[in-house]
């Protein structure tokens, strides 16, 4: 069947198997390697990207869903000669090692922020109509849906709190 | 052979004059890894678009296939191929060596009707995508005739043996100075099957080019790697060009060929196409080794001053029934603390489950959760800090051999942490420290593990723009290989980060054993650093023998390399400009390292010292961690990013050893009953609170030329315990089984009284 999606700001039009996962059509489809099969259940986050500006597994979702979706991948937030900010804080920060979390940990990190600034509680916030004060504890309850078995949590964390501007 | 004395002489890595040693630059491959952009080995580029794998596995543990049917999966759209065991290509015999210098023998899939274990691969489909494929597989029947299998660990003690060619080591008399010690501690601690849990899944993508194979796979040893799969092909091992360029984690259990790469290069060959193929999650639980539960007992005598006089660890574990896998989980303890009556030693198990193996720190990772709680114990019993009793029995020598310690900061390790972390706020009393609905309480454990170096070659070779170019088949499974292999060379070479690349994860390079053992960075950091001595050789060579060069005529022995310069003293050129002019076609030499003939004649080790508190809900039995903090001693520091993350992410998997990992036996199917991550807790964002580590000022100049030793594993070793014993502080509850989840420390909270 046919859907088409913006993928990264470009309009792509894939008729694939209706059983293919937005994961898989972005992988094998579109050749866009970034965004990694950890599991393909929703339980590690390795295959997060922003849809309409939103973090999803995107393993859980089958590309059918998407018609007319905004899609943005690590591949459209930098590139290695002109890396995001939230990229750049990784980097500096060895907030990774063997990187197959990584581009699942950085769009994560993107979404999350934006969701911050939008005023999105956490289970953690004490009152949760209060405007979001993204704390150490804060990044990791928004982040806990991002697994990382090297456990770079210590250091991704500095780097999510060094692009929030809590790095004190 | 060498001698560790050709070691001490001051050489470039210790000298240091670039300042690139221990300096904390970014992974070399960082940005291809923060973009997305580094392929593994299921991304890569084939050159044709690769049909697409997926793998039947079995529902029993023990008995043979008595019907297959794959004729629904035959028929099923896309589908390209299915093999079974009655179809699947001639393939070498399991265990086969054709070649008797090939480091890993034949492996072959689908090779017979026989059951070995839950999960293993009984069926293979290939189509032209992954939803087809997937599709077929689930078409596939089987029919079974099932055998009881022993699956039940702590049911089957009483079939447990000495491991093949081991034995019990008994030193002075154990059994009359337990007896007759006046404080004694006598306890057995549990710790269950754990699995590695690497986010990136075992894949590989093959094609042909003739009689000759391509792979890429996600896989620890490359020589290994190479050879399995020319045994079980039964091929040249030089027709087999295996590659492993980025590695999504490995913590052992990548140190082995499993059926992605057999199946993948087969069908390849049968269908004249690239064929790539993952496990799923849920097969990596069973389809690939996992770390053996361990039950240990610990016997511990000890004056009234702390002295122990009688010390035993012995531990029992399991392998697969066609397997020889010990997990040495006593082995630490013969090199830690002093005792004159010392009992160690190793029973094994033959069970039918998924295969055993290494995985982060074989032995002392689930070893120290026993010793390291008893010696807790032990303290209490005696009225003493923790890390005073294990002050007290700080050995001058190697407690076992006698031998010399190359370097040992242990005591260090501790006094360091322990004024870093405050340790001194520690109640010695437990249960009396609260926070609202929470009891909070501090531990803290010692940590070793032994230090090696295997034999390794690299090559480098400078091209006339002065690109220096590191070539060897190692690995980087995230540990930061490339990284460090960059800062030697370029180190050694005198020449600015920028000016170095390195290519490694390929079968045509010169071999290094890959990671493992926590062996990679000293044994190929070794070869690296030998190899640039040699182009270092052959560069002053060409200049003083070069009349156009200003070093012409030397005196070579005062030739230095620095800022991509060569010189002796105020004359100089750029290397670059040496090389276009001498050499224009470049300049390529190898080096190699090998232990020294002497390196055993001292006790080698990385030490440390973990600290950590803890918070146990009153009400649920949750423990929380507050805050973390480890000190460590292992040798020069190649990296000092790179090296803090190695041990901090050791520190969490001791944390997840603690709390929540655990593969539950299922003992009617001999299966994993939790087999995905949703089932199996490895520590998340929120688990982590506050937690670091340093090290200490090091080098060990009996271990390499460089004086540096492994880091990966070090920070699990101990970390668990130090949990445990925090958890013991925190609420008076001595739990001995691991994990300690909620409804362990409940029951036990509920035990005492709370
Ligand atoms: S691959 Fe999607 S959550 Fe794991
Ligand atoms: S960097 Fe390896 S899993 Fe996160």
């Amino acid at each position: 069947m046919k859907t088409t999606i913006t993928v990264n700001g470009t309009a792509r039009t894939l008729d694939v198997d209706s059983r293919t996962t937005l994961l898989d059509a972005l992988r094998e489809h579109l050749g866009l390697i970034g965004s990694k099969k950890g599991c393909d259940h929703g339980q590690c986050g390795a295959c997060t990207v922003l849809v309409n500006g939103a973090r999803i597994n995107s393993c859980l979702s089958l590309l059918a869903m998407h018609d007319g979706d905004q899609v943005t991948t690590i591949e459209g937030l930098g590139t290695a000669e002109n890396l995001h900010p939230v990229q750049q804080a990784f980097l500096e920060n060895d907030a990774f090692q063997c990187g197959y979390c990584t581009p699942g940990q950085i769009c994560s990190a993107v979404g999350m922020l934006q969701e911050a600034a939008d005023g999105w509680p956490s289970q953690v916030m004490e009152d949760v109509a209060a405007i979001v004060d993204l704390s150490e504890a804060e990044i990791r309850e928004r982040m806990s849906g991002n697994i990382c078995r090297c456990s770079a949590y210590p250091q991704i964390v500095a780097a999510i709190r060094s692009v929030a501007g809590g790095a004190a | 052979m060498s001698s560790v004395k050709d070691w001490a002489a001051p050489n470039p890595i210790t000298e240091n004059r670039g300042g690139l040693i221990g300096k904390g630059v970014d992974r070399y491959e960082g940005r291809l890894k923060v973009t997305g952009s580094a392929p593994y080995a299921y991304e890569v580029e084939a050159p044709s678009r690769p049909a697409i794998g997926y793998m039947a596995t079995a529902s029993i543990a023990k008995g043979r296939i008595t019907r297959i049917d794959t004729s629904a999966a035959e028929a099923s759209p896309g589908v390209l191929l299915v093999w079974s065991h009655l179809n699947a290509p001639a393939q070498a015999p399991r265990g086969t060596r054709a070649n008797p210098r090939s480091q890993r023998p034949s492996n072959p899939a689908l090779a017979s009707d026989r059951i070995e274990n839950f999960g293993q691969t009984v069926a293979f489909v290939v189509a032209d995508t992954f939803e087809n494929a997937r599709a077929a597989a689930n078409l596939i029947e089987i029919e079974y005739a099932a055998e009881q299998g022993v699956v039940d660990f702590v049911a089957s003690f009483d079939q447990a043996d000495q491991p093949p060619g081991e034995e019990d080591v008994h030193i002075g008399d154990f059994p009359a100075a337990f007896a007759a010690a006046p404080v004694t501690v006598d306890e057995t601690y549990e710790s269950p099957v754990q699995n590695h849990v690497q986010m990136e899944p075992c894949a590989t993508t093959a094609w042909w080019d003739g009689d000759k194979v391509t792979v890429h796979t996600s896989i620890q040893m490359v020589k290994g790697g190479q050879h399995a799969l020319a045994e079980t092909l039964a091929i040249p091992s030089d027709h087999v060009h295996l590659l492993t360029r980025y590695i999504g984690g490995g913590f052992g259990g990548k140190g082995q060929a499993y059926d992605d790469l057999i199946l993948s290069a087969l069908a390849a060959r049968a269908l004249g196409q690239p064929v790539k193929l993952a496990y799923t999650r849920q097969q990596m639980f069973h389809g690939t080794i996992h770390r053996p539960a361990v039950s240990m007992r610990v016997r511990l005598g000890a004056q009234p001053d702390g002295r122990l006089t009688a010390f035993a660890v012995e531990a029992i574990t399991h392998c697969a029934r066609n397997a020889i896998f010990t997990e040495h989980a006593a082995n630490f303890s013969r090199n830690l603390y002093a005792a004159p009556n010392r009992l160690t030693g190793h029973r094994l198990v033959k069970m039918d489950l998924p295969g055993a193996g290494p995985m982060r720190a074989p032995g002392e990772a689930p070893g120290m959760l026993s010793l390291e709680c008893a010696m807790d114990e032990l303290a209490e019993k005696l009225g003493l800090d923790p890390i005073e009793l294990r002050i007290r029995n700080e050995p001058d020598v190697d407690p076992e051999t006698g031998k010399p310690f190359s370097v040992r900061q242990l005591v260090q390790c501790m006094r360091d942490g322990a004024a870093r972390f405050g340790w001194e706020r520690r109640n010695p009393k437990p249960g009396q420290v609260r926070d609202g609905r929470w009891l909070v309480g501090m531990g803290m454990a010692a940590a070793i593990r032994g230090n090696f170096l295997l034999p390794a070659k690299a090559g480098v070779r400078i091209d006339a723009d002065g690109t220096i170019t590191l070539r060897q088949g190692m690995t980087d499974i995230g540990t930061g290989t490339y990284t460090i292999l960059a800062q030697i060379t370029a180190e050694t070479m005198g020449v600015p980060m920028e000016q170095v690349k390195v290519e490694m994860g390929d079968s045509n390079f010169p071999p290094a054993p890959g990671s493992g053992g926590q062996f990679g960075a000293a044994t190929a950091g070794s070869a690296a650093y030998e190899a640039g001595m040699n182009l270092r050789k052959a560069l002053t060579e060409l200049a003083v023998g070069d009349p156009n060069s200003p070093l012409y005529g030397g005196p070579a022995e005062y030739v230095t390399f620095e800022n991509g310069n060569i010189a002796i003293e105020n004359r100089s050129e750029t290397l670059a400009a040496l090389v276009a002019r001498a050499a224009p076609e470049g300049v390529y030499v190898e080096g190699s390292i090998s232990p020294a003939a002497d390196a055993r004649d001292y006790s080698q080790h990385t030490y440390g010292a973990h600290f950590a508190e803890v918070g146990v809900d009153t009400v649920t039995g949750e423990v929380r961690m507050r805050k973390m903090f480890g000190v460590f001693a292992a040798g020069r520091i190649l990296n000092a990013k790179t090296a803090r993350s190695q041990i901090t992410g050791g520190m969490i998997w001791g944390v997840g050893t603690a709390l929540t990992e655990s593969n539950v036996v299922d003992a009617r199917y001999g299966s994993f009953i939790n087999q995905d991550m949703a089932g199996y807790l490895v520590p998340a964002h929120a688990d982590i609170v506050d937690l670091d580590a340093i090290f200490l000022d090091e080098a060990d100049d009996k271990a390499n030329p460089m004086g540096i030793k492994g880091v990966g594993e070090l920070g699990i070793c101990g970390a668990g315990a130090a949990v445990a014993n925090a958890i013991y502080n925190a609420t008076g509850v001595r739990l001995r089984d691991y994990p300690m989840t909620p409804e362990k420390v409940l029951e036990g909270m509920l035990a005492v009284g709370l």
